[in-house]
């Protein structure tokens, strides 16, 4: 049957209803546990494997050998395109990635993050 | 009244238009009387970029090839690749993958009917519907990880397992959106204004449409049952019940009709999935190199047939993969919808394809004195690119240029 104003009901009802918008940043938003975010590495567990670095599709880590059993490892969050394979890749879970999804800088420089790491072990070698 | 006839250009940069693409329109007055569509201002050469990634690098380039039917690209591109490489995917992998896939076109069908009420001034539509689709985009992140090119794929299966509580989760919110779309549904029956809007827009034939090549929501409006679900079951929907929808309509409405009425086939296809989701393991391992071989993938995207071809050499970089969009195999039948209509209906007719030019733009030279085509290196048609913009006067100086 047709009938012409048929969002009427729809429109008063949602004059009184909340917005569904929220009121972010002043009301923290939260995304689901899990969300992949800001990549989090920790240099004490690296041991130099550079799987990472062979998959990432983004080309966004580096890892230069600086010394004897010591290299630096760049990652770049402006490259990063947050799939995760370098997680899932790494088997010592240094990188990880965390649900935190504000990364907005205003300098691109502060999205590169630096580490000197210094494995206690040899480096395993590359496969 | 031929002589009064001009010529108007929508776009490549138009405000009715979300992706940039030519349309050089021939008006008589108010009425369209001749169209040639122009592609190519979105090239990105992912085709050629495949080529230089390994394949497991390149299931996240071609995800994002479009950021709507990530999943479609993602999926048609492994199911090539892992029946190359002969891999067995288990079924829960399978029952994961449809999953997603499902979800994934209530997002986009929602997300379309908001554009096509925005696009007929019915901007209420697109509030309401961009609101509901938000909820869809929430349980994906939840599901895969992220909100768009969830990443969810990978050669062999999938990379997360899915739990209980997510199950009922997502039970939980399509029977939330199943409602507001009987909602939309009863709108588009009983809105006059929606109707009369829409009714007679766009007509495109059934015979038209086979003619043309029109798949998905655009030839089915037309009458032409085809869908690749139904016709070549991949993953897991050969185990699945659901029909084929179809409109006589043939026109905008027909279309608008035919993607409400798959919503809710989505929303069985899913309750199915989550009750007949099998236990097992949720990948195997796959090779880094693949065998030589080549493979031809169908995939049936919310905007229509998605084809995919992969070529392997053995290493472990494909040699050729070739993507043929939905948008490439239906912007055939837009210059026909367009053809003696008025031009205010334009915006509409071109949106009702659901058009996604970014999956659609590709590059070949074609020399037109000698008639031969070649194909360009990645290094060349970057090369050529930064020289075309600089012989019309754009400064490029200033980008860096990393030529060999």
């Amino acid at each position: 049957m047709k009938k012409p104003a048929a969002m009427t009901r729809q429109l008063l009802r949602s004059l009184f209803a909340k917005p569904a918008t929220s009121r972010y940043p002043y009301e923290p938003s939260k995304l689901p546990r899990g969300t992949r975010g800001r990549l989090k590495f920790d240099p004490a567990k690296c041991i130099g494997c550079r799987l990472c670095v062979r998959d990432c599709p983004a080309g966004g880590i580096e890892v230069t050998k600086t010394g004897d059993r010591q290299f630096e490892v760049v990652i770049d969050l402006g490259k990063c395109i947050y799939c995760g394979q370098c997680a899932e890749n790494c088997n010592k879970e240094a990188i990880m990635l965390s649900d935190d999804f504000e990364l907005a800088e205003l300098q691109n420089s502060k999205l590169v993050l630096r580490y000197d790491v210094k494995p206690e072990r040899k480096p395993a070698p590359e496969s | 009244m031929s002589d009064h006839s001009i010529t108007v250009p929508i776009g490549p940069q138009h405000p009715a238009l979300k992706e940039p693409a030519g349309f050089m329109l021939q008006v008589s007055g108010e009425k369209i009387t001749g169209v040639s569509i122009r592609l190519g201002y979105n090239h990105r050469g992912i085709e050629k970029a495949c080529e230089d990634r390994s394949y497991i690098q390149d299931i996240y380039l071609i995800e994002r090839i479009c950021g709507i039917c990530s999943h479609s690209h993602s999926t048609a591109f492994i199911q090539a690749v892992e029946e190359i490489a002969g891999l067995q995917v288990p079924p829960r992998a399978q029952y994961i993958r449809t999953l997603v896939a499902e979800l994934e076109r209530l997002h986009s069908h929602l997300l379309w009917l908001g554009v096509a009420g925005h696009e007929i001034g019915f901007d209420t539509l697109l509030m309401y519907t961009w609101r509901d689709r938000e909820s869809v985009l929430d349980l994906l992140a939840d599901l895969t990880g992220n909100r768009v090119n969830y990443g969810i794929n990978t050669i062999g299966g999938v990379r997360r397992d899915i739990d209980p509580a997510k199950i009922e989760n997502i039970l939980k919110i399509v029977d939330a959106v199943e409602e507001r779309t009987k909602y939309y549904i009863n709108l588009a029956t009983e809105e006059t204004t929606l109707i009369q809007r829409l009714s007679g827009v766009g007509a495109l034939s059934k015979e038209d449409a086979l003619r043309l090549g029109a798949v998905g929501p655009t030839a089915r409006a037309s009458g032409v049952a085809r869908d690749v679900r139904r016709d070549d079951p991949y993953i897991s929907y050969g185990e699945l019940d659901f029909k084929v929808c179809t409109s006589d309509q043939c026109d905008v409405y027909g279309r608008t009709v035919v993607r409400l009425l798959e919503l809710m086939e989505s929303f069985s296809i899913i309750r199915q999935v989550c009750a007949k989701m099998p236990d097992g393991p949720v990948s195997v391992k796959a090779p880094r190199k693949v065998p030589a071989g080549e493979a031809l993938s169908r995939y049936e995207a919310p905007r229509g047939e998605d084809v995919h071809y992969v070529r392997a050499n053995g290493t472990d970089r494909p040699e050729r993969v070739k993507v043929r969009a939905p948008t490439l195999a239906n912007l055939q039948s837009v210059a026909k919808m367009l053809e003696d209509r008025y031009l205010a209906d334009t915006p509409i007719i071109i949106a009702a394809i659901d058009p996604c030019f970014s999956c659609t733009d590709r590059m070949i030279v074609t020399d037109e004195r000698s008639g031969s085509t070649r194909g360009m290196c990645w290094d060349e048609l970057r090369r050529h690119g930064i020289e075309w913009y600089r012989a019309r006067g754009i400064d490029t100086t200033r980008i860096k240029l990393a030529l060999p």
